[in-house]
């Protein structure tokens, strides 16, 4: 059996030892690769760098646990970004393992930068059903949410005053894992026709650029690379940055990889029809 | 300090549990795909309770007395008699008030969104030699020759094949652009997996290592 044909029927278990030991060695040698910035993400820094300091900015962090390894470094990235602007932040999650995830970072990026809860940002908290609770608060943020996540009521906070739906909001980014982006395309920004942006998964990126030829958002920040795009612009290397090296790495093996497959499918399939074997 | 390291000793172990299977199956990854199984059922019940059937339930009907709130709880109590053989049919009341309401918002928003505003997308821009207006011709081609693919009136043969073999090669680079960000993806889900394992590796060492 020739090299390549071994290729052909190698055990998946050494492709995963091989893409593991790719991602454990930037862990030990670590090095910083370049990030070069994409206008659908520059975008979205404009945005909230242009907001004025009594605009705000509502922030739907639709996502769990499950993808927090690609959205949170862009949740970071742009929370950071709003609150060293000191712009005030609406934020909402419509995942259900979201809750306690998005608790935890707001908080501790609020103590890292010093705002109120309450006064400079309010986490709204969790509702099932994204389609009608965006329809819901596009009418009023008090009527799904009659309280905070912490059990305030929407009226007792500061931040809330006079703030009555999307109208009084200059924009939204919604960073989600699955289709809720879907949900904020149709029902927010299709309904309530208000600025959108979305950061999304590597996976579900291929399939929203259309909507940011059609104008339907405004900007998008796709997977890790966006989110270290981002991290770029505020000049804050965070998660982002971090992972961008590792990506490197495991995406000139997975090449290589395919490459090598590639060459021995041709090659043995070349070998079996001149032998008469199988094609 | 000492319990977040015994909290992520925990983490470290579960993901260790969890990758066991790229190996094979076993009890440890078993265990833990349960145990994921097991807390997110139990976290979701609890959250529902807590911030959603007291704020938008209970307390509208208890404390602020806005009685309206009746009728959408009645509704949603009638889909708990699914669950009787005798009783199911009330369900489906509740089930047509549903897909009604659903029915009439989705079918008008959906249609503007992903298909109105699409075309209009498609149409809209100029087709010029500017850089925008190749983009717009080769939008065109795109959509024009990948629903070709998909037209199975007629047989694939003569332009209409050509145009069919164009559409598959067009639908082949969206797929690849799609296969290289899910790699992205997927890569970026060990390297945080690793880069814990890492960070708590590290904290170890200064625990014992002084």
């Amino acid at each position: 059996m020739t090299f390549l044909e071994k290729m052909m029927q190698i055990d998946r278990r050494w492709i995963y030892l091989a893409i593991g030991l790719a991602v454990i060695i930037p862990a030990i040698f670590s090095f910083t690769a370049p990030v070069s910035v994409t206008p659908e993400v520059k975008k979205i820094y404009d945005f909230v760098e242009g907001l004025g300091p009594n605009d705000y900015l509502f922030l739907a962090m639709d996502y769990d646990p499950s993808s927090m390894a690609e959205l949170n470094p862009m949740a970071e990235a742009v929370l950071k970004h709003a609150f060293t602007k000191d712009r005030k932040v609406i934020i909402v999650t419509l995942a259900q393992f979201g809750p306690g995830m998005v608790e935890e970072i707001t908080t501790r990026l609020a103590n890292e930068f010093s705002r109120v809860r309450g006064e400079d940002y309010a986490f709204l908290g969790y509702r099932p059903y994204p389609a009608i609770t965006i329809m819901l608060m596009g009418t009023d943020f008090r009527v799904p949410f009659p309280q905070d996540y912490y059990g305030a009521t929407l009226d007792s906070l500061p931040i809330m005053r006079g703030i009555k739906n999307f109208n009084n909001v200059k924009g939204v980014i919604d960073l989600t894992a699955g289709n809720t982006a879907d949900f904020w395309i149709t029902y927010g920004n299709g309904r309530y026709n208000f600025p959108l942006a979305i950061g999304i998964t590597g996976v579900m990126a291929a399939d929203y650029y259309q909507y940011l030829q059609s104008g339907q958002i405004f900007g998008i920040i796709p997977g890790v690379k966006g989110a270290a795009e981002y991290e770029r612009l505020i000049d804050m290397p965070g998660q982002g940055m971090q992972q961008v090296s590792y990506q490197v790495v495991a995406h000139a093996v997975i090449i290589l990889f395919i490459v090598i497959s590639n060459v021995a499918y041709f090659a043995t399939r070349k070998q079996k029809s001149t032998t008469g074997g199988a094609r | 300090m000492t319990g977040q390291l015994l909290l992520n000793g925990v983490a470290a172990f579960l993901t260790l549990c969890i990758f066991s299977f790229l190996y094979k199956d076993n009890p440890f990854y078993k265990f833990a795909e349960r145990l994921v199984a097991g807390i997110a059922t139990g976290y979701w019940t609890m959250l529902l309770f807590h911030t959603n059937f007291v704020p938008v339930v209970w307390n509208r009907l208890a404390h602020e007395e806005r009685y309206e709130y009746i009728i959408p709880t009645l509704l949603g109590l009638m889909m708990w008699t699914r669950f009787s053989k005798k009783w199911s049919w009330v369900s489906r009341y509740s089930i047509a008030f549903y897909i009604g309401i659903s029915s009439g918002i989705t079918i008008t928003l959906a249609l503007y969104a992903s298909l109105f505003r699409q075309l209009e997308a498609t149409i809209k821009q100029p087709i010029d030699f500017s850089a925008a207006g190749i983009s717009t011709l080769l939008v065109i081609i795109g959509v024009l020759s990948a629903l070709v693919y998909f037209f199975f009136s007629a047989a694939h043969k003569g332009t209409l094949g050509v145009v069919s073999r164009l559409g598959i090669y067009i639908i082949m680079i969206g797929f690849g652009a799609g296969f290289g960000l899910t790699v992205m993806g997927r890569v970026a889900l060990l390297v945080q997996r690793i880069i814990f394992l890492k960070d708590y590796v590290n904290s170890l060492g200064r625990l014992f290592g002084g």
